[in-house]
């Protein structure tokens, strides 16, 4: 039983890492987490939805190869994420930054939310504020009861 | 105020009709990438020139004050649709007033000249970029790839896949024409 559990709990482990190729992995393991992490926020240019980390295009090993030797030379986190935007574009983030070109991308849900809830609340609040039929007016009484009485009399 | 609620509508169909527009689109592809490339310099890389070819190397600095407008193909003799763009290329250095400028990219030395040696070499100059770094350095997300670039070293338009068929050529003649008024503008 424990033998199968060790079993299925390595399987898990391997599971994502396929596209990394062994000569790609560095000996440093703090580089490696790193470069892991970094490569999971970088999207591949052939395969357009998977990160370089686990895509198996050409590019993407090349650029998972670029990403270890920048962290090898020193390069911080941001500095390498700089070197691959420099070539392909905030593109490549799956979290594009926050700058004006970016504006629409990041207030584009917030604004519908805002808009289709206001529009909701202005429908909701007219269809409250429709106003009760008006009363009848003291003449209008008067006149109804002479109807009705006469109406009594003639049954 | 109830008027412009009555107005709501509308104007949803109007937006909604508009995205559709514009996504729908057979002409759009959703899958271009935009380049960070254009209107900036030439990348930094210095090629060699593919072994047993007489074709010099190239290097960002051939690209700095080239006679005529430059035209940089990315190819690969493992590329098929590089074999169909090859005629194109040829007859574009024939009839127009530029350079082709090559780049073998990942290719084996011998591949690529056996190729050339089939195909005919149109290529002024051809870089062997055996590892690929240059094309990272130029963004490229595939062969094949064709850029112009400019006499002092901007670039100028990128096409991504192969310039094969009327539509695809004319579009390119057309971007050569755009970039060839624009330098002149400058100069």
């Amino acid at each position: 039983m424990r033998l199968i559990l060790i079993a299925a709990l390595l399987w898990m482990s391997v599971g994502p890492a396929l596209a990394v190729e062994p000569d790609e992995v560095l000996s440093d393991p703090v580089l490696e987490a790193r470069a892991r992490a970094l490569s999971k926020e970088l999207r591949c240019v052939v395969c357009q939805n998977q990160d370089i980390d686990s895509s198996n295009a050409g590019v993407a090993r090349d650029l998972r190869l670029i990403v270890r030797e920048r962290l090898v030379a020193g390069d911080t986190d941001e500095e390498v994420l700089d070197y691959v935007v420099a070539r392909y574009g905030d593109y490549v983030l799956f979290r594009p930054p926050f700058k004006p070109l970016n504006y629409v991308l990041w207030f584009a849900p917030f604004v519908l939310v805002l808009f289709g809830g206001g529009v909701a609340v202005a429908v909701l609040r007219g269809r409250r504020s429709v106003e009760p039929t008006a009363a009848l007016t003291e003449d209008e009484d008067k006149l109804l009861n002479e109807y009705l009485a006469e109406d009594r009399k003639t049954q | 105020m109830t008027r412009l609620f009555a107005a709501i509508p509308f104007a949803i169909v109007v937006v909604l009709g508009g995205v559709f527009l514009w996504g729908l689109n057979p002409d759009r592809d959703p899958n271009e990438i935009p380049s960070v490339l254009i209107s900036q310099p030439v990348p930094a890389f210095e090629l060699p020139p593919v072994p047993g070819l007489e074709t010099p190397g190239l290097a960002q600095d051939d690209l700095n004050g080239a006679p005529k407008l430059a035209v940089v193909n990315v190819f690969a003799s493992w590329c098929v649709p590089c074999r169909a763009e090859h005629g194109v290329l040829t007859g574009l250095r024939k009839n127009e007033d530029i350079l082709l400028f090559g780049i073998n990219y990942k290719d084996k030395p011998e591949d690529a000249t056996r190729w050339l040696a089939d195909l005919g070499n149109p290529y002024d100059r051809i870089g062997s970029d055996l590892n690929g770094r240059a094309g990272i350095e130029w963004g490229i997300s595939g062969v094949p790839e064709t850029f112009i670039v400019s006499q002092d070293g901007v670039v100028l338009h990128r096409t991504v896949g192969p310039i094969v068929g009327d539509e695809a050529v004319a579009k390119f003649k057309a971007a050569l024409a755009a970039a060839r008024t624009a330098t002149e503008g400058k100069s």
